[in-house]
């Protein structure tokens, strides 16, 4: 067991074991100190009365631990999203208690949904105020509980190292997760005697199951036997680490690989075998082939519905290998036919050794066959309209010609569906997205939290004029720490996604999607952010242009068709293999769709 | 189709963690018919014996997500057809129908139950069996009188390889690394 112990000059110090000499210190100390053990340099935050003495004894330690002041909780989690998603290294955020708490809950549920590394410190009231309503009491860990990896609420200082040595190896391992430690005030102020042992098990918690060999074997077996395999990665591949082990075993098997949308940049883009996203605004061959397939290899994923759409019509014809690190996710949505449980990094390795050299040309050809016709009746028209409005897909491409490299952070609706399709991905971790939750104002604070961490690279948020306005709060943060974010708000006057779903399935009846902005560009100058607005085409290329080379924050706002629509779309309740190309047949299947079910029952949930 | 599965999950014991445990179950809105929670054969590992109205397919995916848990050592279910069920019942009735009324005895006997406390008051009357049983019991009771009156739940063991799960999972999926002991069972 590893610890990390404190040496007199306060730096963290690895140790074979415990340090003997412990020191006497407050909670709060002990807080930090375990945060410096476990190689935590910076934080997102807000201060409150419950949490004030833990700031306190932030203050001696400025030169080491960088605390980051958000201008709202949710901002303070969602940056911590963005340096985790950047990195993969545990993300961190502080609050109070109360309302503090509360409101990191949205990206704590996000975070879970995604599999982010967080670890989530709250303040709290003291232990004996606990349960009598005192000001600013919530029961956090209750309210936290179906949202987390696993939540503690710490009561005594000396808790407090095995709490985060803990919290700490619960998110980061197995399947990541957000973890949430509640600490009540006493705890902070107490004095206990500081020694900092880092976790290594748990005894109820397997994180990393070892594969069977009968599963290696079985799933060589029916891999090197298929005819027409199909390939799912999602973000597995890129939790694992396991980009270089995917991509060798990839082409070994020579199949069609296709991404989730968190997969999205474990593989780049233009690899010969990548044939695009999946999903209901994913590429019209995989979803479709989906159905042809003779055997899928879901690779790190978990068939989330908005990838399989009707589960009765999805793959029945296939034979299902399903690599996955987490066992409830086997079974789940889709049954497998042979689950490889563990760390894909070490499953793709070793069922290499058994996979003979393929290729299925043929089968690719089917793909671009497709592709082809996508590229006819949408991809053309998205990037080269006859409308004089710009398309939001003009300025993804616009993107990719100037900067292929720049780390892309969306927020929710059409602008993120497009950027998915449309951006050409060259390095892993090139994405950073709310997937599972689908949160809005998700972009501004978890672009920020990417840029702190990856300070050389290029950080482009990619939002649209709703959701920015969620967490818009959050330029100031860019402003105070000159933060050289750069983010493009597609201003369409709608919320886009919603106002799409109006169109095709709610008889156009536009109800509060239609929104009248501010002045985005008076909005950023407020914060001493430089900015520009286009709306002609031809301006779009200098103006992407000038954003890039600007040294600092840049606000782009892009006027952009106000009613345009996202396709291909799989209308919900359709078949995964019924993709629509248009708004006529969006509309048709809908009703296609409703007479089946007799009532219109299905989600209708953008 | 739906009927009563019995969940056996065992746990380490930690403030919380049957909040943990009764969320998978009312998050899909699934109404708990019966729960006890006691420390099991080992020590420090709490058995939770949680009774719920679902079909198989859902029992599975139950499973799975109380697995999911950190504190969750191991999840299983049975049917209630594939599991031995007691529970036991408590009457309360005035001391003076026992005394004045010999029927009441005859009762007791007949339903065999025993009388665990008396007094000049009260009589305590204890009966183990099923739920039907304890009931048919209450009915009798009720004629002279039953002052209160309470029932454990079930509590169940399971028949021999009753216990959803691992034969089928070597074949299928790999699911017997699923902490110490899988128990999510595969649909063949």
């Amino acid at each position: 067991m590893k610890s990390v112990g404190l040496s007199a000059d306060h730096t963290a110090v690895d140790v074979a074991q415990p340090v003997s000499n412990s020191q006497q210190v407050t909670g709060s100390e002990a807080i930090i100190m375990s945060l410096l053990a476990e190689g935590v340099r910076r934080v997102f935050g807000y201060p409150g009365g419950a949490i004030m003495p833990t700031y306190d004894a932030m203050m001696d330690h400025e030169d080491r631990l960088q605390h980051v002041l958000m201008r709202h909780e949710q901002g303070a989690v969602h940056a911590a999203q963005g340096h985790a998603r950047a990195t993969g290294e545990v993300g961190v955020c502080i609050a109070t208690s109360g309302p503090g708490a509360t409101n990191l809950i949205t990206g704590i549920a996000d975070a879970y949904l995604d599999s982010t590394p967080l670890v989530c410190i709250t303040g709290q009231v003291f232990a004996h105020l606990l349960g009598s309503d005192a000001f600013q009491e919530i029961d956090i860990l209750d309210i936290s509980m179906p949202v987390t990896k696993w939540n503690y609420k710490v009561t005594e200082a000396g808790e407090i190292p095995t709490a985060l040595a803990k919290a700490f190896y619960l998110a980061r391992s197995g399947r990541p997760g957000p973890v949430l430690i509640d600490i009540t005030k006493n705890a902070q102020v107490d004095t206990l005697d500081f020694v900092y042992q880092s976790c290594d098990q748990v005894s109820s918690y397997e994180p990393n199951p070892t594969p069977s060999q009968q599963a290696l074997l079985q799933a060589a077996s029916l891999i090197n036997a298929a005819k027409r395999p199909l390939v799912l990665f999602g973000q597995g591949v890129i939790l694992g680490r396991a980009e270089a082990e995917f991509k060798a075993f990839a082409e070994r098997i020579g199949a069609p690989l296709a991404a989730t949308v968190l997969g999205l940049s474990a593989l780049p883009t233009d690899h010969p075998q990548y044939v695009g996203m999946l999903g209901m605004h994913g590429n019209y061959a995989p979803n479709t082939l989906t159905n042809e397939c003779d055997v899928l290899i879901a690779i790190g994923m978990r068939f989330d519905d908005r990838v399989t759409s009707n589960l009765a019509h999805y793959a029945k014809q296939a034979q299902v290998v399903h690599f996955e690190i987490d066992p409830s996710e086997i079974n789940k949505n889709v049954r497998a036919d042979v689950a490889v449980l563990g760390d894909v990094k070490q499953t793709l390795a070793a069922v290499m050794k058994r996979l003979d050299h393929r290729r299925h040309d043929r089968w690719l050809q089917r793909f671009a066959a497709l592709h082809r016709t996508e590229q006819r009746l949408i991809i053309d028209a998205d990037l080269q309209p006859a409308t004089a409005a710009i398309n939001m897909a003009e300025v993804i491409q616009c993107l990719n010609q100037q900067d292929p490299d720049a780390i892309i952070v969306t927020d929710v609706g059409q602008h993120q569906m497009v950027a998915c399709r449309y951006r050409q991905f060259t390095h892993s971790r090139g994405l950073i997205t709310s997937g599972g939750l689908g949160t809005m104002g998700f972009c501004l604070p978890a672009a920020i939290g990417a840029q702190f961490a990856c300070p050389e690279q290029t950080v482009v948020g990619i939002v649209g004029d709703g959701g920015v306005q969620m967490t818009i709060q959050e330029l100031g943060v860019m402003m105070q720490h000159q933060l050289p974010v750069k983010v493009i708000i597609l201003n369409n006057q709608f919320l886009g996604m919603v106002r799409q779903w109006q169109e095709l399935y709610f008889d156009r009846r536009y109800a509060a999607t239609e929104l009248h902005n501010p002045d985005f560009g008076i909005l950023a100058d407020g914060y001493g952010i430089a900015n520009q607005c286009v709306s002609e085409r031809q301006a779009l290329p200098g103006a992407i242009q000038t954003m890039l080379q600007h040294p600092g924050a840049y606000v782009l706002e892009v006027r952009v068709a106000q009613q345009d629509n996202v396709f291909p779309i799989i209308t919900p309740g359709a078949s995964v293999a019924d993709m629509c190309l248009g708004v006529e047949a969006a509309v048709e299947a809908d009703a296609e769709q409703s007479t089946n079910e007799g009532v219109k029952d299905h989600d209708h949930n953008p | 189709m739906t009927t009563i599965h019995d969940f056996a999950i065992y746990s380490s014991n930690q403030t919380g963690i049957l909040n943990r445990i009764t969320a998978v179950f009312s998050r899909i809105n699934l109404n708990i018919d019966a729960l006890s929670v006691c420390e099991s054969a080992e020590p420090g590992v709490f058995r939770h014996s949680v009774q719920v109205r679902c079909d198989h397919p859902t029992a599975n995916r139950l499973a799975q997500q109380l697995g999911r848990q950190i504190e969750v050592i191991r999840a299983e279910f049975r049917t209630a057809a594939d599991s031995i069920q007691q529970e036991v019942a408590l009457y309360k009735i005035a001391s003076s129908s026992m005394l004045e009324q010999a029927v009441t005895e005859q009762v007791i006997h007949r339903h065999h139950a025993r009388v665990l406390s008396m007094n000049s008051d009260y009589t305590v009357i204890e009966k183990t069996g099923s739920r039907a049983e304890s009931q048919a019991l209450y009915e009798d009771l009720a004629v002279v009188g039953v002052m209160e009156f309470v029932r454990s739940g079930p509590v169940s063991i399971g028949k021999p390889n009753a216990t959803q799960g691992h034969p089928a999972l070597a074949t299928t999926a790999d699911m017997s690394f699923h902490k110490q002991h899988a128990t999510c069972e595969v649909e063949q």
